[in-house]
């Protein structure tokens, strides 16, 4: 078809000689095969840090807000930081889910579902910080317009906390459905491809019973366009209303117009850095490599250079203004930003976000991996400084010498902090482990376009498909009998009928004539399983390769061992490539 | 009622749309096709109605942007007018400024969500729903093409076999 067509100079997307097949299987292993040691490390570190981040929430709410470092000067400081850092971070997931859709940018499929997990697990953190600083979060809803028995006490529209507390609602629970709309194919399936009760029952639910019909294609893709196109100046919204928090007020250092494109700017760009961290990692433990090529780190590494070269310009404009604008009190915070007690922090936000994103320029630098993630790394650092420069020192030398102090965080401010960071890995590394984290109904939409196999043969000038002209199997069933219902016709253990069949679908081995294949080579056969298939009478890798689920299940059946073991690791799949590799 | 259908399975998009577009010309309703992913241009073949959930869309944003006019002006303005900040709120026309964050927040609100509501009411999708695709494969790597049989399942088999095909198969319903 001539919609599949892209240009050569483009480079594939998904790599390797992939099937359609392959897609579902690459996507379905890091949920169906077990978690390895690295993944329990990580989750028990983050587990605890979530945990002592609880216990400082505890406290804080148990005691005050008095035993964070706040004081009458510095009435803001490390919890708003981290909520506009959280938030920040959740941006680059709706960009790069609605914005880059809008664009058509093929390259999105790969890192989208994670990217708006991200976003999802991040905003979570964001809104923890207003709730505990309430000091009474049990009162939260107060800040819902909602009848209540101080007479009619409405809330204060006029206010941008209260934008904030809309603009936040909104994007979190929109970002939820775009999600969740996205995940509901691959669910299915995971859902059909699960061979436990227990798995099946759960994917299921949460698949929402998605089958693929025509017609819920035609309107999931009618669905995600417009939840793109609403989801797009929604994402704007969100940062600008967040720096409005700062901007109408009349702090110097805070009152300042460039803050809302400076503040989306900055999210787009700490959000990406956190995507970059967050998939150098799962690329690798999840044997992504094929899926989130090197292209798409080095186009992730382009958007921050951008978006860092935006910042950098967001902050000399500031202090152009502040020195063309005559007003003394403006140019002091500027100046005492620089120069002042909190000079280190200045220095270290303009050093990782404006100096450090330049190094993207070279090719070789924004390709190399080891080098995107310490950026990455880098950039999260330099975006939570710099959200500190903007509240911490605009506040803490106000209008009266006398009340000028410094902020010096508790160990409760670090816990919530590092609390916040546990609990977001928690959310991330149980979201690697259950949830399909590329979104492969759509890969698979760009295959023909954009995998290399289908790249390779287009060059080749060969055709990308084949109307077979084999005869295709007729089955014909009969209404479902009770016999089959009640599970009667499913062969016993050790069945000589079962074994009989499932030999004759495998082909039975000739020992003067074939040689024994050691089958462990295949994934999920260890000796006890080669034993048992040897007596059954497989010893060949072309006789595992002739397996379909219908000989998968006989097996499983025969020998009771390992149900759905063999169906998982695809046996048939590996064999196949052993047996080629002779 | 028990009524046959017929059921031929493709491994390929492209082998689909051919199949599809065959079985059309040869004046057979296509009962459903069921897909692992998107096939661009299906629903035209299959002769599918364009969806109007866009549409929805859009009304549903027009209920929430009235929604948020009405309940800022009846909260701010009528029901307990305050002067906060040296700006009173005696007028809803020069107050409005402050309004238009949460009126445009309310607008993709209900647009978005009552949207995705239709979408999965309409897709009879929700929780605890059962799955109804006739085969494990079409979420994987196969498309299922269901025609029902109405006294001519020869006919049909004769169609189908030759449109690349890699099963089929005829049940009862």
């Amino acid at each position: 078809m001539a919609s599949h067509y892209e240009a050569p100079i483009r480079k594939p997307l998904v790599l390797g000689d992939k099937s359609y097949h392959d897609v579902t299987v690459d996507i379905a292993a890091p949920i169906e095969g077990k978690a390895n040691k690295s993944w329990w490390i990580a989750f028990s570190i983050a587990l605890a840090a979530f945990i002592w981040g609880v216990g400082c929430i505890i406290y804080t709410i148990s005691t005050g807000i008095g035993t964070w470092g706040l004081n009458k000067t510095i009435g803001w400081a490390w919890d708003i930081t981290n909520f506009v850092w959280w938030v920040g971070i959740g941006h680059a997931g709706t960009l790069i889910s609605a914005v880059l859709l809008l664009f058509r940018q093929k390259w999105r499929m790969a890192i989208n579902r994670s990217a708006e997990a991200m976003t999802i697990f991040s905003v979570m953190q964001a809104g923890l910080f207003p709730l505990i600083h309430m000091g009474r979060p049990w009162l939260a809803y107060w800040v819902l317009p909602i009848p209540n028995q101080f007479g009619s006490l409405w809330v204060n529209f006029n206010s941008p906390l209260l934008w904030d507390v809309f603009a936040i609602s909104t994007y979190l629970s929109v970002s939820l459905v775009f999600w969740w709309t996205g995940l509901l194919p691959d669910f299915a399936m995971i859902r059909d491809r699960a061979v436990k009760p227990f798995q099946k029952k759960i994917y299921s639910l949460l698949s929402f019973g998605w089958s693929g019909r025509a017609k819920d294609w035609q309107r999931f893709e009618e669905v995600h366009l417009v939840l793109a196109g609403l989801a797009t100046p929604l994402v704007l919204s969100v940062h600008t209303i967040v720096s409005f928090d700062f901007a109408t007020s009349i702090v110097p250092g805070w009152h300042t117009t460039i803050f809302p494109p400076y503040f989306v700017a900055g999210a787009i760009f700490s959000g990406f850095a956190m995507v970059n961290t967050l998939l150098i990692i799962m690329r690798k433990v999840s044997a992504l490599e094929d899926y989130i090529t090197v292209q798409h780190i080095e186009l992730m590494n382009i958007v921050i250079m951008l978006t860092g070269s935006i910042v950098g310009c967001a902050y000399i404009t500031e202090l152009f203004i502040a020195w063309y604008s005559g007003v003394e009190y403006e140019q002091y915070a500027f100046l005492n930003r620089a120069t002042g007690p909190y000079w280190w922090a200045y220095w270290a936000m303009m050093t990782c976000n404006v100096f450090s994103p330049q190094f993207m320029w070279f090719k070789k630098l924004r390709t190399s991996i080891m080098f995107s993630f310490f950026i990455s790394i880098v950039v999260n650092i330099g975006m939570w400084f710099e959200r500190f420069v903007i509240i911490a020192t605009s506040l803490h030398r106000d209008y009266m010498p006398s009340a000028w102090t410094m902020f010096s965080p508790t160990y409760v401010d670090i816990g919530t902090f590092i609390g916040t960071i546990g609990f977001f890995f928690v959310l991330f590394l149980l979201y690697a482990r259950t949830f399909p984290v590329i979104a492969q109904a759509e890969v698979k939409t760009i295959m023909k376009s954009s995998g290399e196999k289908y790249k390779k043969l287009r060059d080749a000038g060969k055709p990308l498909y084949q109307i077979s002209t084999a005869r295709p199997v007729i089955i014909e069933k009969g209404p479902i009998t009770d016999d089959v219902l009640m599970g009667e016709e499913v062969p016993l253990k050790d069945d000589k009928v079962g074994l009989a069949e499932l030999l004759d679908a495998l082909g039975t081995f000739d020992p003067t004539k074939q040689e024994a294949d050691n089958l462990q080579q295949i994934k999920g056969i260890g000796p006890q399983m080669e034993a048992t298939l040897n007596q059954i009478g497989i010893f060949t890798f072309e006789q595992v390769a002739r397996m379909t689920v219908k000989e998968y299940e006989l097996l499983d059946a025969i020998t009771e061992s390992f149900p759905g073991r063999a169906q998982r690791d695809d046996w048939a799949g590996q064999a196949r490539i052993l047996n080629n590799k002779k | 009622m028990a009524s046959k259908v017929i059921h031929a399975f493709y491994d390929d998009d492209d082998v689909l749309m051919h199949a599809v577009k065959k079985v059309r010309a040869a004046k057979h309703h296509i009962e459903e096709v069921y897909c692992p992913f998107p096939v661009h241009g299906l629903d035209k073949a299959m002769g599918l109605a364009p969806t109007r959930l866009a549409i929805t869309s859009f009304l549903y944003g027009c209920v929430g942007l009235v929604v948020a006019i009405v309940m800022m002006n009846y909260m701010m303005i009528e029901d307990w007018p305050q002067d906060i900040g040296g700006k009173p709120s005696f007028s809803f026309v020069e107050n409005m400024p402050a309004f238009i964050p949460i009126m445009f927040e309310l607008t993709v609100f209900f647009a978005a969500h009552l949207m995705v509501i239709t979408f999965f009411l309409r897709s009879r999708l929700w929780p605890f729903k059962e799955a109804e695709n006739p085969d494990v494969r079409t979420t994987d790597d196969h498309f299922a093409m269901e025609i029902e049989i109405h006294g001519n399942e020869q006919e049909l088999r004769d169609l189908l076999l030759d449109t690349g095909a890699v099963e089929i198969n005829i049940t009862e319903k």
